[in-house]
């Protein structure tokens, strides 16, 4: 299970506050902290700053990366925002993301494979978007053609199938639920990732709607996961799936997490 | 048989509730009893989705409770539709509404779009990625009161401030009067833009246009 951190993102208050007055002490702890609680990648976001999104974007990637070792997701819609910031990092990165839209994956693709990078697939065209099932693992299949066209390993595709609010579509999370377990058997050797907020959005309680999501999607094969490791009620809840999951040997993933304090 | 203010009441109660099935029953008894569809929409109905409005922005109820009451006031206008449409008293005027080009967002459109209808407009919904141009045709087609734009994203923003100026150019921009709404927006960005109101929410769209009607 590859878990992306997504507290770095500019459509966080905290967050926006923190890059425009250059706290770097602030941005630092938040990639500390996601660190310690287990991500694999940090999400770097600096998308609300529209028109100088680089600079902010490369002063947050140089700032996370004094304070912890883990490689990146760049965040950016704008194929030229991430050609600036794929020299700055590191490590190998992830690109957040590709959709089916033309302008995109022909200029984030070649980069992808260029620098053998991961890359985040959004199920989402320049004019529709996708809220059944079967429209989403359409989708899934047109990314995974212009990927493999690219010279990118499938292995490097990570299919985000977006997930629609509840509160407006009482069929949405199925829709997601359905399409991850069919492009994880149709596409071998892809991967599936998702984000949980908007799942919830204008519910009550939202983050348990978001915890059984999670665990629900872990069920049906996701591989992947956006979210913030630091809450541990979520983080204990994605443990458990992949233990019920059959992906924990041993069950000793979970007892790692107990045993240092991370599962509620 | 039970008195015309009951079976008022209980309309209400059922469109604040989202009770689809007991709406077309309740308006059929009240259209039978002799009440005229004006009269069913502005005295009862209309009311109804003010009390979910209002009890919506006071937090009371939640999302899904607003749609499901919106759904069922509009199954009650689609019974009164006809009806009205030929007697020319259709509510409030024609709204056209859409996302605007490059943005494919549409849920907090169309709850915008629903409640609006609730509240006895007549709603032209463009759907998403609406080119300026589409825009300025429905104007033409639907001469409607208000154009609505959302855009979720601040990418698409800027494109609200390019499709009232394309309005301009066209030489439409007074015919309508513009709401723009959506996450990203405020009351600032909607002034520098030229726009006639910004709604935080489709309660607050509702009552903009009310005032400016």
């Amino acid at each position: 299970m590859l878990i992306i951190g997504e507290r770095i993102n500019a459509s966080r208050k905290s967050i926006a506050d923190a890059i425009s007055s250059r706290n770097a002490a602030f941005i630092r702890n938040e990639a500390k902290i996601q660190a310690a609680a287990g991500a694999d990648y940090i999400d770097a976001n600096a998308g609300t700053f529209v028109g100088e999104e680089a600079k902010h974007l490369q002063w947050v990637i140089e700032t996370i990366q004094e304070a912890v070792d883990l490689p990146l997701s760049i965040d950016s819609p704008d194929p030229a925002v991430i050609k600036a910031m794929i020299p700055l990092v590191k490590k190998t990165p992830m690109i957040n993301s590709i959709t089916l839209e033309a302008s995109r994956l022909e200029g984030i693709l070649p980069l992808v494979a260029e620098h053998k990078a991961k890359v985040i697939g959004l199920c989402q065209s320049g004019d529709s978007i996708a809220d059944t099932a079967e429209a989403k693992v359409k989708m899934a299949g047109q990314l995974v053609k212009k990927v493999e066209a690219s010279g990118v390993p499938l292995d490097h595709l990570y299919i985000d199938p977006l997930v629609y609010p509840l509160a407006t579509d009482d069929r949405s999370a199925l829709a997601t639920l359905d399409a991850i377990e069919t492009i994880m058997k149709e596409f071998p050797g892809v991967h599936t990732t998702c984000g949980l907020t908007n799942v919830s959005y204008g519910l009550p309680n939202r983050k348990l709607v978001n915890r059984a999501f999670l665990v629900a999607a872990i069920g049906r094969g996701l591989d992947s996961v956006i979210l913030d490791p630091t809450d541990k009620q979520l983080f204990g809840a994605l443990k458990a799936a992949l233990t019920i999951a059959g992906k924990d040997e041993f069950c000793m993933q979970y007892i790692a997490g107990f045993r240092e304090g991370r599962l509620e | 048989m039970p008195e015309i203010t009951t079976l008022k009441e209980e309309l209400q109660q059922a469109i604040i509730k989202g009770k689809r099935d007991a709406v077309e029953p309740l308006v059929r008894k009240l259209l039978f009893d002799g009440l005229n569809p004006e009269a069913i929409m502005n005295d009862v109905m209309i009311p109804a989705m003010d009390v979910v409005g209002d009890q919506y922005s006071r937090n009371e109820i939640f999302l899904p409770e607003m749609m499901i009451a919106a759904r069922a006031m509009n199954i009650g206008l689609d019974i009164l539709r006809p009806m009205l449409t030929a007697q020319g008293a259709l509510g409030k005027g024609k709204v056209v509404i859409g996302s605007v080009k490059g943005d494919i967002h549409d849920v907090g459109k169309n709850i915008v779009s629903m409640v609006l209808q609730g509240a006895g407009y007549e709603v032209i919904d463009l759907g998403i990625d609406v080119a300026p141009e589409k825009f300025i045709e429905a104007i033409h087609q639907h001469q409607p009161k208000f154009v609505l734009m959302s855009a979720l994203i601040t990418l698409t923003m800027s494109m609200m401030d390019e499709t009232i100026w394309t309005f301009k150019k066209a030489g439409v921009r007074e015919k309508v009067k513009i709401g723009v709404g959506g996450a990203p927006l405020t009351q600032k960005f909607a002034d520098q833009i030229g726009a006639d109101f910004y709604g935080k929410d489709a309660r607050a769209a509702v009552i903009k246009c009310n005032t400016l009607i």
